[in-house]
């Protein structure tokens, strides 16, 4: 087994009376990409929430490079080497793509051109550099997901957290992002991302966990869970195995 | 990085200047005063401007700058520059202490806005029944002119000495536009999670920014009780200089280094017209600085500045 850069181990969150997350465990081998998949409303994004540290778990712990962080801020996570991007893009709309860029670069530089470079060089990296001027307001949907991966980048993180960044792109935009992606972790760094869009769980994921109802129901190489009846019972309903496997006998 | 304060220095030594040239002294109170609710806007500024933190109480720093320099002298037989000095350094101790627990309990928007105004008014109170501030009387600080004393004997004095007060708060402003703190400020009040996540302190910086701020109103507080060397608690706590710090900052652009100086220009203009025209009418400049400030919240909600920049920076995509 391949040393785990961060784990979340048995984690539960309550809102009051509901149970989102219900004793999950996610372990995330070190230089993978790790996908978490599951249909809306399962738990995914509380779960990244206590990775980053923006929920606290009512149960269980977050392990990241060996130590209990489960009480740590959301700042002293990035600077363990935690970064997250959010679902609902959050650009500091105020500001061009570049200083947006800078204030996560400024988490390992303290001058201000040296931030401003670093900026510049992760621009390039995820294929933003012609926008740099730009407020970040007025980028396009696509442009608003890569802002937000090069922010977290810029924080030189050990591990990024990408919560639907492919969502809302159109197919050829996907098709875009798919080696951006697979570039980040060739670069050292390790993901796990929440994804709908299955064709890129597909192509980048090399180890897949299902959520359904705040718990893992399966995990696995992608190929093999997407063919777990309990699965494909999760996202298509009860029973919908059985029929789809009589289908294919007929 | 250097340069962006070259424009700033040469703002503030036209500025210098003006006394050799205006010898009225309508004029030169007229340029004081504006230069003092700049420098107390230039306190709003940073923490609202900069970092999204809106106070509705800034006379809380004000008051307290004001009735330091007063009090430690009068009371305490502090030199005068001392006093002076601490009045500034107690603005930002107050600062420190109001965001700690403001910031702490995550207090956001009008809610902070809200407690700040309550911090004031508290403030004003205690200042109004306390005999150590002079309760209801007020206190007097004894007209005596000199260097030592912070008194001065021409209007060009304390002009120049408020201008450079208001000129260091610029400088220091424009210097923390080009550094981390500044930015990690504004990511702040762009959108604190998002800051958060990218490694941002964010209780710690708004702590910084409420303590610079604390301390840069302060000392426009305590300049005003140098130059009136009287203080009652409408006057130094009053919400009459809460609505002049942020309405400087407002109306001249804010955000910006220039905002309050140029606000507090104009503002002080309205404020003379407004005496002029409605003579002994009380309230007339309060109610021309309420048109005022609609008029910039719909038509120019970057402020004077913000209609201004739009030119500059088409002048420098053509050249």
């Amino acid at each position: 087994m391949p040393d785990l850069i961060a784990s979340a181990e048995y984690v539960t969150v309550r809102f009051g009376g509901l149970v989102a997350v219900n004793d999950a465990s996610v372990p995330v081998p070190e230089g993978k990409i790790v996908g978490l998949i599951g249909p809306n409303g399962a738990g995914k994004t509380t779960l990244f929430a206590t990775i980053a540290g923006f929920q606290r778990p009512n149960a269980g712990r977050i392990v990241f490079a060996g130590r209990d962080i489960t009480r740590l801020p959301p700042h002293r996570r990035a600077r363990l080497g935690i970064a997250r991007t959010f679902q609902i893009v959050q650009p500091f709309a105020g500001l061009t793509v570049r200083e947006n860029i800078a204030v996560g670069a400024h988490l390992r530089h303290v001058a201000r051109a040296e931030a401003l470079a670093a900026a510049e060089a992760v621009a390039q990296r995820v294929g933003l550099e012609p926008l740099l001027d730009l407020p970040a307001a007025a980028l396009t949907v696509a442009g608003r997901k890569r802002l937000e991966l090069a922010r977290a980048l810029a924080t030189e993180p050990r591990l990024l957290l990408l919560d639907e960044v492919l969502a809302g792109l159109n197919p050829s935009e996907v098709r875009d992002m798919i080696p951006v992606i697979r570039a980040i972790r060739d670069g050292g760094v390790t993901v796990l991302m929440i994804e709908h869009v299955m064709q890129a769980v597909m192509a980048l994921a090399e180890e897949v966990h299902v959520l359904a109802e705040g718990r893992i129901i399966a995990r696995g190489a992608p190929e093999a869970v997407a063919r777990d009846p309990a699965v494909i019972e999760a996202y298509l309903g009860h029973g919908a195995a059985a029929r789809l496997a009589g289908a294919a006998d007929a | 990085m250097r340069a962006r304060l070259a424009p700033v220095l040469i703002v503030l030594a036209a500025l210098a200047l003006v006394p050799l040239f205006v010898a009225s002294n309508v004029a030169l109170n007229f340029l004081k005063v504006a230069l003092m609710l700049a420098l107390a806007g230039t306190g709003w500024n940073l923490l609202g401007g900069y970092g999204g933190q809106f106070s509705f109480g800034h006379a809380v720093f004000f008051g307290t700058g004001a009735y330091a320099a007063a009090v430690l002298q009068v009371r305490f037989g502090f030199n005068a520059w001392a006093a002076f000095g601490s009045g500034i350094a107690l603005g930002g101790v107050l600062g420190l202490a109001i965001g700690w627990l403001t910031f702490r309990a995550g207090l956001r928007g009008s809610y902070f806005a809200l407690v700040t105004l309550a911090f004031a008014e508290v403030a004003r109170i205690i200042a109004s029944v306390w005999p150590l501030t002079g309760a209801g009387a007020g206190i007097l600080i004894p007209l005596k002119i000199g260097i030592a004393t912070l008194q001065f004997g021409t209007r060009a004095e304390g002009y120049w000495f408020v201008l450079a007060l208001l000129g260091a708060a610029m400088l220091l402003v424009r210097a923390i536009e080009g550094r981390r703190f500044g930015a990690q400020l504004v990511a702040v009040r762009e959108n604190e999670d998002a800051a958060k996540a990218l490694g941002v302190d964010t209780f710690a910086v708004k702590l910084r920014a409420i303590t610079l701020s604390g301390a840069i109103t302060a000392a426009a507080g305590a300049f005003y009780a140098q130059t009136f060397l009287y203080l009652d608690a409408g006057i130094a706590y009053g919400p009459w200089i809460s609505v002049e710090a942020l309405l400087t900052a407002i109306v001249g652009g804010i955000g910006t280094v220039w905002g309050p100086l140029i606000g507090a220009l104009v503002l002080q203009s309205l404020s003379e017209l407004g005496k002029h025209l409605g003579g002994d009418a009380p309230g007339l400049g309060l109610v021309l600085f309420g048109a005022v400030l609609i008029l910039v919240v719909r038509f120019a909600p970057q402020g004077i500045v913000g209609l201004l920049r739009p030119l500059g920076g088409r002048r420098r995509a053509r050249a």
